[in-house]
Protein backbone atom coordinates (compact mmCIF):
# COMPACT_ATOMS: atom_id res chain seq x y z
CA UNK A 1 0.00 0.00 0.00
CA UNK A 2 0.80 3.69 -0.30
CA UNK A 3 -0.32 7.03 1.28
CA UNK A 4 -0.54 9.61 -0.65
CA UNK A 5 -2.37 13.50 0.28
CA UNK A 6 -5.63 14.15 -1.74
CA UNK A 7 -7.05 17.33 -1.35
CA UNK A 8 -5.18 17.72 1.65
CA UNK A 9 -6.09 14.51 3.20
CA UNK A 10 -4.17 11.47 3.27
CA UNK A 11 -5.20 8.39 1.40
CA UNK A 12 -4.48 5.12 1.53
CA UNK A 13 -4.13 3.36 -1.85
CA UNK A 14 -2.95 -0.09 -3.13
CA UNK A 15 0.49 -0.10 -5.05
CA UNK A 16 0.80 0.70 -8.96
CA UNK A 17 -2.56 3.48 -8.80
CA UNK A 18 -2.77 5.43 -11.46
CA UNK A 19 -4.55 9.34 -11.66
CA UNK A 20 -7.16 7.57 -14.04
CA UNK A 21 -7.92 4.56 -11.35
CA UNK A 22 -8.03 7.20 -8.10
CA UNK A 23 -10.81 9.46 -9.79
CA UNK A 24 -12.59 6.30 -11.12
CA UNK A 25 -12.31 5.05 -7.45
CA UNK A 26 -13.56 8.32 -6.32
CA UNK A 27 -16.36 8.36 -8.92
CA UNK A 28 -15.31 11.30 -10.35
CA UNK A 29 -15.44 11.43 -14.08
CA UNK A 30 -11.77 12.15 -15.43
CA UNK A 31 -13.52 14.93 -18.06
CA UNK A 32 -15.11 16.93 -15.09
CA UNK A 33 -11.71 17.81 -13.41
CA UNK A 34 -8.26 18.85 -13.54
CA UNK A 35 -5.88 17.59 -11.42
CA UNK A 36 -2.19 18.88 -9.70
CA UNK A 37 0.27 16.15 -8.99
CA UNK A 38 3.47 17.32 -6.43
CA UNK A 39 2.47 21.14 -7.62
CA UNK A 40 3.07 20.32 -11.38
CA UNK A 41 0.24 19.63 -13.71
CA UNK A 42 0.62 16.52 -15.52
CA UNK A 43 -1.20 16.62 -18.95
CA UNK A 44 -4.68 15.01 -19.31
CA UNK A 45 -3.59 12.31 -21.85
CA UNK A 46 -0.74 10.94 -19.48
CA UNK A 47 -2.97 10.15 -16.16
CA UNK A 48 -3.60 6.46 -16.83
CA UNK A 49 0.21 6.35 -17.09
CA UNK A 50 0.91 8.09 -14.19
CA UNK A 51 1.54 5.66 -10.87
CA UNK A 52 1.06 7.48 -8.03
CA UNK A 53 3.90 6.68 -5.25
CA UNK A 54 4.28 7.28 -1.44
CA UNK A 55 4.22 10.52 -0.31
CA UNK A 56 2.76 11.82 -3.41
CA UNK A 57 0.33 15.44 -3.46
CA UNK A 58 -2.68 15.13 -5.69
CA UNK A 59 -5.06 17.98 -5.75
CA UNK A 60 -8.36 17.64 -7.92
CA UNK A 61 -10.16 21.16 -9.01
CA UNK A 62 -13.32 20.42 -10.87
CA UNK A 63 -13.79 22.72 -13.70
CA UNK A 64 -16.90 25.36 -12.46
CA UNK A 65 -17.82 27.96 -14.59
CA UNK A 66 -21.09 28.83 -13.47
CA UNK A 67 -22.45 32.73 -12.38
CA UNK B 1 -3.98 66.18 0.47
CA UNK B 2 -6.15 63.27 -0.40
CA UNK B 3 -8.35 63.71 2.56
CA UNK B 4 -9.81 67.33 1.30
CA UNK B 5 -11.16 65.65 -1.74
CA UNK B 6 -13.41 63.73 0.46
CA UNK B 7 -16.58 65.30 1.32
CA UNK B 8 -17.43 65.64 5.31
CA UNK B 9 -20.70 62.83 4.03
CA UNK B 10 -18.06 60.65 2.57
CA UNK B 11 -15.80 60.94 5.44
CA UNK B 12 -18.65 59.19 7.78
CA UNK B 13 -20.20 56.96 4.92
CA UNK B 14 -16.57 55.34 4.86
CA UNK B 15 -15.38 56.14 8.59
CA UNK B 16 -15.36 52.01 9.39
CA UNK B 17 -12.83 51.34 6.34
CA UNK B 18 -10.98 54.65 6.79
CA UNK B 19 -9.50 53.51 10.19
CA UNK B 20 -8.12 49.94 8.92
CA UNK B 21 -4.63 49.55 8.92
CA UNK B 22 -3.00 50.10 5.35
CA UNK B 23 -6.49 52.02 4.55
CA UNK B 24 -6.70 55.60 5.16
CA UNK B 25 -7.87 58.59 3.49
CA UNK B 26 -4.98 57.32 0.61
CA UNK B 27 -6.57 53.98 -0.03
CA UNK B 28 -9.91 55.29 -0.27
CA UNK B 29 -8.84 58.18 -2.73
CA UNK B 30 -7.94 55.18 -4.28
CA UNK B 31 -10.87 53.22 -4.32
CA UNK B 32 -12.05 56.62 -5.63
CA UNK B 33 -9.90 56.83 -8.85
CA UNK B 34 -10.48 53.04 -9.75
CA UNK B 35 -12.15 51.58 -12.93
CA UNK B 36 -13.67 47.92 -11.95
CA UNK B 37 -15.34 46.00 -14.86
CA UNK B 38 -17.85 43.32 -13.99
CA UNK B 39 -18.87 40.90 -16.64
CA UNK B 40 -21.93 39.55 -15.49
CA UNK B 41 -24.21 40.95 -13.20
CA UNK B 42 -26.09 37.61 -12.05
CA UNK B 43 -25.28 35.55 -8.93
CA UNK B 44 -22.08 36.82 -8.33
CA UNK B 45 -22.50 39.99 -9.97
CA UNK B 46 -24.94 41.40 -7.78
CA UNK B 47 -23.11 40.90 -4.42
CA UNK B 48 -19.68 42.47 -6.10
CA UNK B 49 -21.43 45.46 -7.47
CA UNK B 50 -22.86 46.14 -4.26
CA UNK B 51 -19.93 45.67 -1.96
CA UNK B 52 -17.81 48.11 -4.59
CA UNK B 53 -20.40 50.75 -4.37
CA UNK B 54 -20.78 50.78 -0.93
CA UNK B 55 -16.80 50.84 -0.15
CA UNK B 56 -16.52 53.86 -3.31
CA UNK B 57 -15.03 52.34 -5.87
CA UNK B 58 -15.18 55.41 -8.48
CA UNK B 59 -16.68 53.95 -11.57
CA UNK B 60 -17.90 50.65 -12.09
CA UNK B 61 -18.90 49.56 -15.47
CA UNK B 62 -21.34 46.03 -15.94
CA UNK B 63 -21.60 44.07 -18.75
CA UNK B 64 -24.58 42.45 -19.06
CA UNK B 65 -27.69 42.29 -22.16
CA UNK B 66 -30.06 39.81 -20.08
CA UNK B 67 -33.52 40.96 -18.10
CA UNK B 68 -34.66 40.21 -15.23
CA UNK B 69 -36.31 36.99 -14.70
CA UNK B 70 -38.09 34.98 -11.44
CA UNK B 71 -35.64 32.24 -11.59
CA UNK B 72 -32.77 34.84 -10.79
CA UNK B 73 -34.61 36.12 -8.01
CA UNK B 74 -33.18 33.51 -5.52
CA UNK B 75 -29.29 35.00 -5.69
CA UNK B 76 -29.48 37.93 -7.83
CA UNK B 77 -29.93 40.09 -4.94
CA UNK B 78 -29.49 43.76 -7.07
CA UNK B 79 -32.91 43.08 -8.23
CA UNK B 80 -36.34 42.95 -6.99
CA UNK B 81 -39.57 41.22 -8.29
CA UNK B 82 -40.76 44.60 -9.77
CA UNK B 83 -37.52 44.75 -11.88
CA UNK B 84 -39.16 41.53 -13.64
CA UNK B 85 -38.62 42.14 -17.53
CA UNK B 86 -35.97 45.29 -17.14
CA UNK B 87 -32.42 45.22 -18.29
CA UNK B 88 -29.77 43.87 -15.28
CA UNK B 89 -27.89 47.13 -16.32
CA UNK B 90 -30.75 49.39 -15.93
CA UNK B 91 -31.67 47.84 -12.39
CA UNK B 92 -28.25 47.54 -11.26
CA UNK B 93 -27.33 51.34 -12.10
CA UNK B 94 -30.50 52.16 -10.39
CA UNK B 95 -29.88 49.84 -6.96
CA UNK B 96 -26.14 50.93 -7.05
CA UNK B 97 -26.56 54.76 -6.93
CA UNK B 98 -29.22 54.80 -4.75
CA UNK B 99 -26.62 53.25 -2.51
CA UNK B 100 -24.12 55.28 -3.18
CA UNK B 101 -24.73 58.46 -5.26
CA UNK B 102 -20.96 59.48 -5.33
CA UNK B 103 -19.86 56.76 -7.67
CA UNK B 104 -20.34 56.31 -11.61
CA UNK B 105 -22.08 53.27 -13.34
CA UNK B 106 -21.43 52.95 -16.93
CA UNK B 107 -23.45 50.44 -18.42
CA UNK B 108 -22.36 47.84 -21.36
CA UNK B 109 -26.15 46.54 -21.91
CA UNK B 110 -24.25 43.90 -24.94
CA UNK B 111 -23.43 40.50 -25.40
CA UNK B 112 -19.46 40.32 -24.93
CA UNK B 113 -17.80 38.74 -28.20
CA UNK B 114 -14.42 38.71 -29.94
CA UNK B 115 -15.36 42.24 -31.67
CA UNK B 116 -16.40 44.34 -28.62
CA UNK B 117 -14.35 42.96 -25.89
CA UNK B 118 -11.01 44.49 -26.34
CA UNK B 119 -12.54 48.22 -26.67
CA UNK B 120 -14.71 47.43 -23.37
CA UNK B 121 -12.15 45.73 -21.13
CA UNK B 122 -9.41 48.46 -22.25
CA UNK B 123 -10.71 51.42 -19.94
CA UNK B 124 -10.76 49.71 -17.04
CA UNK B 125 -8.24 48.62 -14.22
CA UNK B 126 -9.85 45.56 -12.71
CA UNK B 127 -11.69 43.06 -14.36
CA UNK B 128 -14.27 40.90 -12.45
CA UNK B 129 -15.65 37.70 -14.11
CA UNK B 130 -18.69 36.52 -12.80
CA UNK B 131 -19.96 35.51 -16.46
CA UNK B 132 -22.30 32.29 -16.46
CA UNK B 133 -20.40 30.53 -19.28
CA UNK B 134 -17.08 28.99 -20.24
CA UNK B 135 -16.92 30.71 -23.86
CA UNK B 136 -17.26 34.15 -22.08
CA UNK B 137 -14.69 33.13 -19.55
CA UNK B 138 -11.72 32.61 -22.31
CA UNK B 139 -12.97 35.70 -23.75
CA UNK B 140 -12.57 37.66 -20.82
CA UNK B 141 -9.37 35.84 -19.46
CA UNK B 142 -7.50 35.78 -22.94
CA UNK B 143 -8.13 39.39 -23.86
CA UNK B 144 -7.31 40.60 -20.25
CA UNK B 145 -4.18 38.38 -20.37
CA UNK B 146 -3.19 40.65 -24.14
CA UNK B 147 -3.93 44.28 -22.26
CA UNK B 148 -2.14 43.01 -19.42
CA UNK B 149 -4.95 44.35 -17.03
CA UNK B 150 -5.51 42.07 -13.61
CA UNK B 151 -8.40 39.38 -13.48
CA UNK B 152 -10.49 37.99 -10.88
CA UNK B 153 -12.24 34.36 -11.55
CA UNK B 154 -14.49 33.65 -9.89
CA UNK B 155 -17.68 30.63 -10.20
CA UNK B 156 -19.79 28.58 -9.24
CA UNK B 157 -22.08 24.97 -9.88
CA UNK B 158 -23.98 23.15 -7.61
CA UNK B 159 -22.51 23.34 -4.06
CA UNK B 160 -18.83 23.96 -5.37
CA UNK B 161 -18.04 26.81 -5.72
CA UNK B 162 -13.98 28.70 -6.76
CA UNK B 163 -11.76 31.76 -6.93
CA UNK B 164 -8.49 33.00 -8.52
CA UNK B 165 -6.66 36.00 -8.90
CA UNK B 166 -4.54 36.51 -12.36
CA UNK B 167 -2.25 38.92 -12.54
CA UNK B 168 -0.79 38.30 -16.43
CA UNK B 169 3.02 37.35 -16.73
CA UNK B 170 2.83 36.89 -12.80
CA UNK B 171 0.58 34.51 -11.42
CA UNK B 172 -1.06 31.29 -13.17
CA UNK B 173 -3.57 32.42 -15.94
CA UNK B 174 -7.00 30.73 -16.40
CA UNK B 175 -6.07 28.94 -18.61
CA UNK B 176 -2.88 27.50 -16.49
CA UNK B 177 -6.17 25.98 -14.51
CA UNK B 178 -8.50 24.94 -17.56
CA UNK B 179 -6.22 24.75 -20.87
CA UNK B 180 -8.86 24.24 -22.86
CA UNK B 181 -12.54 24.27 -22.04
CA UNK B 182 -14.43 21.00 -20.55
CA UNK B 183 -16.00 18.90 -23.17
CA UNK B 184 -19.37 19.13 -21.92
CA UNK B 185 -20.00 22.57 -22.19
CA UNK B 186 -23.63 23.26 -20.02
CA UNK B 187 -21.37 20.99 -17.64
CA UNK B 188 -21.27 23.84 -15.04
CA UNK B 189 -24.63 26.31 -16.20
CA UNK B 190 -26.68 27.01 -12.74
CA UNK B 191 -29.44 26.04 -14.87
CA UNK B 192 -28.06 22.11 -15.15
CA UNK B 193 -26.44 22.51 -11.86
CA UNK B 194 -29.03 24.08 -9.57
CA UNK B 195 -27.49 27.09 -7.01
CA UNK B 196 -28.26 28.35 -3.91
CA UNK B 197 -28.09 32.09 -3.33
CA UNK B 198 -25.52 31.95 -0.39
CA UNK B 199 -22.89 30.32 -2.52
CA UNK B 200 -22.32 33.35 -5.42
CA UNK B 201 -22.99 35.62 -2.67
CA UNK B 202 -19.89 34.29 -0.81
CA UNK B 203 -17.73 33.59 -3.80
CA UNK B 204 -19.27 37.20 -5.60
CA UNK B 205 -18.25 38.87 -2.49
CA UNK B 206 -14.87 37.42 -1.90
CA UNK B 207 -14.12 38.85 -5.96
CA UNK B 208 -14.97 42.38 -4.68
CA UNK B 209 -12.87 41.84 -1.59
CA UNK B 210 -10.30 40.56 -3.95
CA UNK B 211 -10.72 44.04 -6.16
CA UNK B 212 -10.35 46.57 -3.47
CA UNK B 213 -7.05 44.65 -2.21
CA UNK B 214 -5.81 44.99 -5.41
CA UNK B 215 -6.79 48.36 -5.88
CA UNK B 216 -5.35 49.54 -2.40
CA UNK B 217 -2.53 47.09 -2.39
CA UNK B 218 -2.73 45.52 0.77
CA UNK B 219 -2.43 42.03 2.00
CA UNK B 220 -2.26 39.19 -0.06
CA UNK B 221 -4.31 38.24 -2.76
CA UNK B 222 -5.37 35.00 -4.43
CA UNK B 223 -2.79 34.84 -6.98
CA UNK B 224 -0.63 31.88 -7.40
CA UNK B 225 -2.75 30.09 -6.04
CA UNK B 226 -6.60 28.72 -6.15
CA UNK B 227 -9.59 28.67 -3.49
CA UNK B 228 -12.69 26.33 -3.37
CA UNK B 229 -15.51 26.42 -0.96
CA UNK B 230 -17.67 23.25 -1.26
CA UNK B 231 -21.43 24.58 0.74
CA UNK B 232 -22.11 21.56 1.76
CA UNK B 233 -19.15 20.59 4.35
CA UNK B 234 -18.86 24.40 4.33
CA UNK B 235 -15.39 24.22 4.03
CA UNK B 236 -12.01 26.32 2.21
CA UNK B 237 -9.89 24.39 0.05
CA UNK B 238 -6.49 26.61 -0.56
CA UNK B 239 -4.47 25.54 -3.58
CA UNK B 240 -1.05 26.53 -4.64
CA UNK B 241 -1.22 26.06 -8.31
CA UNK B 242 2.13 26.83 -10.70
CA UNK B 243 2.28 28.38 -13.86
CA UNK B 244 1.23 25.74 -17.23
CA UNK B 245 5.20 25.42 -18.93
CA UNK B 246 3.55 24.47 -21.62
CA UNK B 247 -0.14 26.89 -21.05
CA UNK B 248 -1.91 27.49 -24.55
CA UNK B 249 -2.21 31.53 -23.29
CA UNK B 250 1.19 32.37 -21.04
CA UNK B 251 3.58 29.85 -21.46
CA UNK B 252 7.11 29.45 -23.17
CA UNK B 253 6.61 28.14 -26.35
Amino acid sequence: MIVITVNGKQEELPESTSITDLLIKYGVKPETVVVELNYEIPERQSWADIKLVNEDHLEIVKFIGGG
Amino acid sequence: MYSQELTDNNMLRYTRQLVLDGFGPEGQNKLKMAKVLIVGAGGLGSPASIYLAAAGVGTIGIVDYDTVSYSNLNRQIAYSTEDIGKYKTDCSEKQLTRLNPDIEIIKHSLKLSADNVREILVAYDVIIDATDNFPTRYLVSDTAYFLKKPVIEGAVAGYDGILMTIIPDKTPCYRCLYPTPPEDIALNSTEETGVLGMLPGIIGTMQALEAVKLIIGIGQTVSGRIITFDAISSSFRDISWKRRKDCPLCGKK
